[in-house]
């Protein structure tokens, strides 16, 4: 196909190169990353320090520590108490637009996919605005396919000058921009950035990603540095976990978060955890499917080796498994979500980008929280 | 005993402050009984008015609030929270908490300074948190600060007085109340600092994650009091692990 020609180590025209070497420090650690070498010794040793290594955290990702996991749960459970003590913060996404200029093999929204594409307009923006704000959540993630011509920069700016109206914290999940984009929209009133590289493998990732600007692996990668420059409070990172090898994925995004809060050290760091779910009753057993065991090894090794991080549990995940890793590792918690393009006070305008697993209100999630002895927190925030 | 700590003018006969910031929201009325707390900081930006599980409805009315900064990142986004805080009826007192480190939580000392004078000529009762640092603690003193609440360990940490010595030579030299802050784990640290002649101790995630808080909180109460006591008592001697010459060291003199 001639449209799959571009470099994906190159930027586009537009592109803005920031001066970072965090990419070559994460790429050079995970092509050093066997995890087979680490046995049980290692990853007791590793449990029983006050304070991870980068070391200690390639032992509590790998293999060997799958047995010690009741113990790494015992020591998380402990540090979120230690640095977040009973609360869990609540929010939801809203999807504005599903428009999407990228080929990725994975994923729904994809342009190749025949779905039902629509962008809310702002009339239709400030009913679902006002929809969510009715069920008293403070915080809201606004998201958008990646498509530049369909979902502007200036399209996004208006969605978020509008939700100051009615939340305290606005995050955005959008496709990479510019530092001054990101500037941009930081005036207009967002302060939080999720950027998901998706896997770290240079190789995979050119692989996956066919066509489209989000084929160019270094321009997502520097987003949340590119993000703190532009003002933004915080920043997110994660992998597509079972995309590619899990382990070293996991392993890469907590370095790239490892390495922004040295170079940032105001910067609000956290993490999310999307997976691919492995194919039920699939015969063959392949290692880079993550269950929920795998998943939680992932989300219990962010905990262990950045204390202070926040942690996101999505929808996507069963509400057994959301109930539970809430106080465990995770600090933050979705709720009354719709995944479709607007539907939280009309019809939705277009398709989902997955299917959640939990589509219980934020009523019955605050009270879940409640019951486990938990603090619902609506507002962790200020913008001043 | 007539034994107040007087803070900007304020009396108080506890000399427990409450951290509400890791607790469930439900369990803060029964700790301040229990604890005997007449102060309690709360953290604006979780501040929900009008809202869900707003912090400041769980507040017994009776108590001075002591709104916090936190989430400012210089002097400037601290001042302009304190701000906020005075317009939503949150009072007069401050504690000035400034963070440019999210990993360790340390106060920014530079940028204390700053808000704490700007804070202190618009009329605010200042109480910065502070690295303890003497000649830090003297130029908040100059800025108006109402009281210095040093760290004695890392935030959230329970571990203790780590800065004993620091503390020490602040509660000798500044002439104001010193209140140690962040890393108390154990009434017993509680109670060592009182003895050190602390005036009073903030206290969060020691109460927030014991198995009972309520009783925990009146452990705390507890200790603050007997060290505070000893205090006042004067502590015996202390040998130090060193035997006491036998035959006056000084008999020599003659006139």
């Amino acid at each position: 196909m001639a449209v799959n020609q571009l470099n994906h180590m190159e930027y586009m025209a537009g592109m803005e190169a920031i001066d970072s070497n965090i990419m070559d420090k994460v790429l050079n650690k995970i092509a050093d990353y066997d995890y087979q070498q680490f046995n049980g010794q290692d990853v007791k040793k590793a449990l029983e320090k006050q304070q991870l290594s980068i070391d200690d955290y390639a032992a509590i990702l790998s293999p060997a520590a799958l047995p010690y996991l009741e113990v790494m749960a015992q020591k998380a459970i402990l540090e979120t108490k230690k640095h977040f003590g009973n609360s869990v913060c609540m929010f939801t996404p809203l999807y504005i637009a599903n428009y999407c200029e990228n080929h990725c093999v994975y994923c729904g929204f994809n342009c190749k996919n025949k779905i039902r594409r629509g962008k809310l307009s702002y009339e239709e923006v400030e009913i679902e605005l006002r929809a969510i704000a009715a069920t008293g959540l403070k915080e809201i993630l606004i998201l958008t396919g990646e498509s530049r011509l369909q979902s502007g920069v200036e399209y996004i700016a208006e969605t978020v000058r509008l939700a100051t109206k009615y939340f305290s914290t606005i995050g955005i999940e959008i496709y990479p921009l510019n530092s001054e984009e990101y500037a941009y929209l930081h005036q207009c009133g967002a302060d939080f950035v999720s950027v998901y590289q998706e896997t770290y493998n240079t190789s995979k990732y050119e692989q996956v990603h066919v066509r489209g600007p989000k084929r160019i692996f270094p321009y997502r990668f520097h987003a949340q540095e590119r993000a703190l420059l532009g003002g933004m409070r915080g920043v997110s990172f994660g992998a597509l976990l079972g995309l590619d090898d899990y382990r070293k994925d996991a392993y890469a995004a907590g370095l790239h978060a490892y390495f922004i809060q040295q170079k940032y050290p105001h910067a609000e760091i956290s993490f999310s955890t999307p997976r691919l779910r492995p194919y039920i009753n699939n015969a063959e057993n392949n290692p880079n499917d993550v269950h929920e065991k795998q998943l939680l090894q992932v989300m219990l090794a962010y905990r262990l080796f950045m204390p202070y991080a926040g942690i996101t549990i999505s929808t996507r995940e069963r509400p057994v498994f959301r109930d539970h890793i809430i106080g465990m590792a995770a600090t933050k918690i979705s709720a009354g979500v719709r995944v479709g393009v607007g539907g939280h006070g009309e019809e939705e305008k277009g398709d989902e980008q997955f299917e959640i697993s939990d589509a219980r209100s934020v009523n019955e999630v605050h009270q879940m929280i409640l019951n486990r002895g938990l603090q619902p927190v609506y507002t962790d925030y200020i913008r001043v | 005993m007539n034994d107040q700590l007087i803070i900007g003018g304020q009396e108080f006969q506890s000399r427990f402050i409450l951290g509400s910031g890791k607790f469930s929201l439900e369990l803060v009325k029964a700790v301040v009984e229990n604890g005997g707390a007449e102060m309690v900081t709360v953290a604006l930006r979780r501040a929900n008015l009008g809202g869900e599980e707003n912090i400041l409805d769980y507040i017994p009315k009776t108590i001075t609030l002591l709104p916090n900064t936190s989430g400012a990142r210089t002097a400037e986004e601290a001042v302009r929270i304190a701000r906020l805080a005075r317009e939503m009826e949150c009072g007069n007192f401050v504690k000035v908490e400034v963070i440019r480190d999210s990993k360790y939580l340390l106060p920014d000392n530079y940028e204390t300074i700053k808000a704490t004078e700007i804070l202190a000529k618009e009329g605010f009762i200042v109480l910065p948190y502070m690295y303890p640092d003497l000649n830090v603690a003297r130029s908040l003193v100059d800025a108006g600060a109402s009281a210095v609440m040093p760290l004695a360990a890392p935030i959230g940490s329970n571990k203790g007085l780590c800065t004993q010595d620091f503390i020490q030579i602040l509660v000798d030299e500044i002439d104001l109340p010193i209140i140690v802050d962040a890393g108390i784990g154990r009434p017993s640290q509680a109670c060592q600092a009182m003895e050190m002649g602390v005036d009073a101790i903030m206290c969060n995630t020691a109460i927030a994650t014991a198995n009972n808080v309520a009783l925990m909180s009146k452990a705390f109460k507890q200790a603050i009091e007997a060290g505070r006591a000893a205090y006042l008592a004067g502590l015996g001697r202390v040998l130090n692990n060193q035997a006491e010459a036998s035959s006056p060291l000084i008999g020599f003199l003659e006139d």
